[in-house]
């Protein structure tokens, strides 16, 4: 009886947004007559962080500072309409719709600053900070703050935009499954390491080793966030969970988290993340969902690497050490494979 | 645990000078988060608050025959009892928002319950103690009926009926098939001619979603006959169209708060809480709070589906794959929820992020007496993932090659045909792989390490939409009446020939923007565009002659199929060919900031939908023209 070491592979890619697409979702940016811009959406914020990818991406495209901009969302009665946070459609339906929205307040923003300047509009840039200036002429400028109390108070201006952005749908052909499904696919690949005790059937990983292609990072801590949560959830999805153990028997149903197990702050293992970025031309500043694909590649990496430690091919979730055993058993004992 | 980024890679594509973007930013919402003062729904406090319990079926499938509540009606604390009839329209299913299926689930049972925990009575009560006891106190007679629990036994021809909205125990696709079909190639001819066949069965058993915030809803009467509803939902206006639809109310009548959620992992679109606390804020006047529990959330709640695959691949010494064929089955549970969208969504997935001319699948989304299944992160994908790459590993033990460099082998590339008839684009897998292969000193050959997405991809057959047995096998019924093998292509019906080359260049891309100011300009959203870029980009180029001669043939033997598009403006011609590359797109170099001017000097003589395309500087993946 042994502790036997193990290493897998997969790699995968996910796609983005609602399939077949006619998912809209709605942005509107408008300014306080300070010069501050509340964006209003009607998006769920589930700790994936679309209030705060908005916000940055209503900060950039506006050309200001991000403490000048706010989300406020998911109030009916204010916030226009938007498909939902689901399927990692989020950052590239609602960033879209955000990017448009700001685009059009931006020009207003510029517009209203021509006027006070008495230059084009179009010589006009942001620098960032809260001013606006004339291209090549940083001196010649005005804050946004004064150009909004302007707008506001002296011209008789809104400073605002609304953005819709709508992929069209798709239809599916029946006899040949041809569809036009989503725009842009986020990438994968994993290489676990993991140890299978061939007396008591029990896996331990020690190690993951991953990139992850995510079109770009738009915010990189929330990039981290999902994808090492999103590996815990594979490695838990391959080893523990599920409301029916004995699928399809109904038997041994779990109630609580006493009986659905998951994995515990003692079995994280060590992730070691390399992130790519290959702009997706429709996406927002090229970004793509990292959070729903970030499990997948792990949950067939691990059955590859319990194959590779004791001989067992494991095709049916979660693996528990009751099928480790039952394979073992079966093969007439367990067998390393070659070491990767 | 280490994190880095892989500038190098992709840089050619990329402008990385962004004030925000890139940048980590703190959440907006940290703070409430961390100091505990986020209002998440429940946080939202009323006086005379009332809770709804549900009695349940303990049954997996039975019959009605009657219901004895007295003994509840009569508790002190009881407020209300909704019965099946107080709800106006007892029939609905999700994604009749998007016209996709039929109504085929109650909100309550009435004449018979289809899984354990099928709610058949709700009680609306002044604690959640006395709605519980109330519903320990009422009497069901039921009929217990033979159930089913196997995918495969569902769609045996005596199997019991789960769901009378679809009485073959599956989803009618197209009003054809009882399955969704993917055709590409002959894969039969091809495993013919392979060195070896790989087959395995894979299954992946339902799971919970598992939020911290358990399901949930409080509805409170506003003024003007509105209702306010506080929600745990993933979607905030699908929540609305359920709940008004149900209780047949407009939207101008439901004010729906939401947006900050303890997690939701596709659990949370469902909209299951939000008529029950509406409807019960309407009866009873006050305000109406239904949450599950633990136990609700792990047995009651819809979970991931469980999934069954049968993969056979055929692989030729070398290491390529040439031919894939699946066999699939979503376990939807007793209703459809979003299980029959699930399989589209997979549909279009295969055969895997790989080049592989012939691939044939058939997807059934089955009906069993259990637990409605839904959404959950990596919907439609997962299950078949985990198929996929450990049907990789075992192809690779059959071509005695190692799995990392099998993979990158048949990888796609950009330009490739993908089996659902569109060119791939954007491609990374391969890089994903050589990193992930050097992070973990996993030694590849020099040759699987100088592969680029980029490069090689579209080349010849790569490129091409093979001939395409197609088969009229599986048609809606034919099942229920003579057991049929589920493979694709294994009966022996007619069988026909869709020719080479019957699909158009149509890239998925969003709609136009309303008006030229909603137009970022390019060089700010950090694509960098050089002349040479555009092979890289095969939609942003002049379409091969094979593409433009397959776009000729679209309106006539797919032209319907592909009706759906977006409704174009009158004078935008979906038919003409792009746009040559002239300096327009090429030129300014993106770094630079554009002269604003030329842009608004061109516009003023351009029709609409043709401002985005040939103005210089605005970007060509989000205009107007780029949508064709």
């Amino acid at each position: 009886m042994a502790i036997r070491k193990g290493r897998g592979f997969a790699c995968i890619n996910y796609p983005i947004g609602m399939n077949l697409g006619g998912d809209p979702s709605q942005a509107l940016v408008h300014s306080t007559p300070d010069g501050k811009f509340k964006v209003t959406l009607s998006s769920i914020d589930l700790g994936q962080g679309i209030k705060s990818v908005g916000r940055q991406i209503a900060a950039e495209t506006l050309g200001i500072p991000i403490e000048d901009v706010y989300v406020d969302t998911a109030d009916s009665d204010t916030g226009p309409h938007d498909m939902g946070s689901f399927a990692s459609r989020g950052t590239h339906r609602m960033g879209n719709a955000i990017i448009r929205a700001a685009s059009e307040a931006r020009a207003q923003l510029l517009e209203s600053a021509a006027e006070e300047l008495e230059v084009d509009a179009r010589d006009l840039t942001t620098d960032g900070k809260g001013n606006i200036h004339v291209r090549g002429a940083p001196s010649r400028s005005i804050t946004v703050e004064e150009t909004a109390q302007a707008a506001q108070f002296k011209q008789g201006r809104t400073l605002a935009g609304r953005g819709i952005f709508l992929g069209p749908l798709s239809d599916v052909d029946a006899d040949t499954g041809e569809m036009t499904p989503v725009s842009c696919f986020a990438h994968a690949a994993i290489v676990i390491d993991l140890q299978v005790d061939d007396e008591t059937g029990e896996v331990e990983v020690t190690q993951i080793n991953s990139a992850y292609e995510v079109g770009r990072a738009l915010n990189p801590k929330l990039v981290e966030q999902q994808l090492v949560g999103g590996a815990w959830m594979g490695v838990s999805h391959a080893l523990y969970e599920t409301t029916e153990p004995y699928y399809p028997d109904r038997s041994h149903r779990p109630l609580d988290y006493n009986t659905y197990l998951m994995p515990g702050p003692g079995q994280i293992a060590p992730h070691h993340i390399s992130i790519l970025e290959r702009p997706a031309p429709d996406a927002p500043f090229g970004g793509k969902g990292p959070g729903e694909m970030a499990a997948n590649p792990v949950i067939p990496a691990i059955a590859n690497a319990i194959y590779n430690a004791v001989g067992v091919r494991c095709d049916s979730l979660p693996i528990t050490p009751e099928k480790i055993l039952r394979g073992i058993r079966a093969n007439g004992g367990a067998v390393s494979r070659e070491e990767r | 645990m280490t994190v880095e980024f892989r500038k190098d890679i992709f840089a050619n594509e990329r402008n990385d000078d962004f004030d925000q973007i890139g940048h980590a930013r703190i959440r907006q919402d940290i703070e409430g988060h961390v100091r505990g003062r986020s209002p998440f729904y429940d946080d939202h406090q009323f006086e005379g608050l009332l809770h709804v319990r549900c009695v349940r079926s303990p049954h997996h499938h039975a019959r009605i025959r009657a219901i004895n509540a007295s003994a509840a009606e009569a508790m002190p604390d009881v407020v209300r009892l909704i019965w099946p009839g107080d709800i106006p329209k007892n029939m609905n299913t999700l994604l009749s928002l998007i016209d996709f299926g039929r109504d085929d689930e109650p909100l309550l049972a009435e004449r018979k319950v289809s899984y354990v925990g099928e709610p058949v009575l709700a009680i609306v009560a002044t604690s959640v103690l006395a709605a519980q006891k109330a519903v320990e106190s009422v009497v069901v007679d039921w009929e217990v009926l033979p159930h089913v629990l196997d995918v495969e036994e569902a769609l045996k021809p005596n199997a019991p009926v789960v769901n009378d909205e679809y009485p073959n125990n599956c989803f009618d696709y197209h009003d054809r098939y009882d399955h969704q079909k993917l055709r590409f190639g002959d894969v039969k001819e091809a495993f013919s001619q392979a060195d070896h066949i790989v087959e395995a069965e894979y299954q992946m058993s339902p799971i919970e979603q598992a939020p911290v915030e358990t399901c949930g809803a409080i509805a409170a009467p506003e003024t003007n006959g509105r209702i306010v509803c506080y929600t745990s939902t993933q979607a905030l206006f699908f929540s609305i169209g359920v709940t008004g639809k149900l209780l047949e109310l407009p939207s101008s009548r439901l004010h729906f708060i939401g947006g900050t959620v303890g997690g939701g992992f596709g659990g949370k679109v469902d909209s299951q809480h939000e008529p029950f606390a509406v409807l019960g804020a309407m009866l009873t006047g006050r305000p109406v709070k239904y949450m599950w529990d633990r136990a609700e959330e792990m047995q009651y709640g819809a979970p991931r589906s469980g999934e069954r695959w049968r993969i056979r691949d055929g692989a030729m010494r070398d290491g390529r794959i040439i031919a894939r064929s699946f066999t699939g089955f979503f376990d939807a549970g007793a209703y459809t929820r979003l299980t029959s969208y699930g399989v589209q969504k997979c549909t279009g997935h295969l055969p895997g992020p790989y080049t592989i001319p012939n691939v044939a699948s058939n997807i059934f989304c089955v009906y069993t007496n259990r637990t409605p299944s839904t959404a959950m992160r990596g919907f439609g994908i997962t299950g078949v993932d985990f198929a996929i790459e450990c049907q990789m590993d075992r192809v690779a033990e059959a071509v005695g090659m190692d799995p990392i460099e099998l993979r990158i082998l048949n990888a796609y590339r950009d330009g490739d045909m993908k089996a659902h008839r569109r060119p791939a684009k954007n491609c990374a897998l391969i890089e994903c792989c050589q990193v992930a292969a050097q992070k973990s000193e996993w030694r590849l050959s020099p040759a699987a390490i100088s592969r680029s997405s980029i490069e090689g991809g579209g080349e010849g057959w790569r490129a091409e939409i093979p001939e395409t047995v197609v088969d009229g096998e599986g048609g809606i019924g034919n099942r229920k009446r003579q057991w049929q093998d589920t493979e694709p292509l294994s009966g022996t019906g007619i069988r026909r020939r869709v020719p080479v080359g019957t699909s158009t260049d149509h890239p998925a891309t969003g709609n136009a923007p309303q008006h030229e100011d909603m137009v970022a300009e390019v060089a700010r959203l950090g694509f960098k565009i050089d002349a040479g870029h555009s092979v890289q980009r095969p939609s942003l180029s002049e379409p091969s002659e094979g593409l433009r001669h397959r776009h000729a043939n679209a309106e006539t033997s797919f032209g319907r199929a592909l009706g759906a598009g977006p409704s174009l403006p009158s004078g935008y011609d979906r038919t003409r060919p792009p746009a040559s590359p002239g300096p327009a797109r090429s030129s300014p170099p993106a770094n630079e900031p554009i002269p604003a001017h030329s842009r608004h000097e061109r516009d003023k003589s351009e029709k609409p939908f043709q401002r985005g395309v040939k103005r210089p500087g605005v970007s060509p993946f989000i205009s107007g023209t780029r949508r064709r």
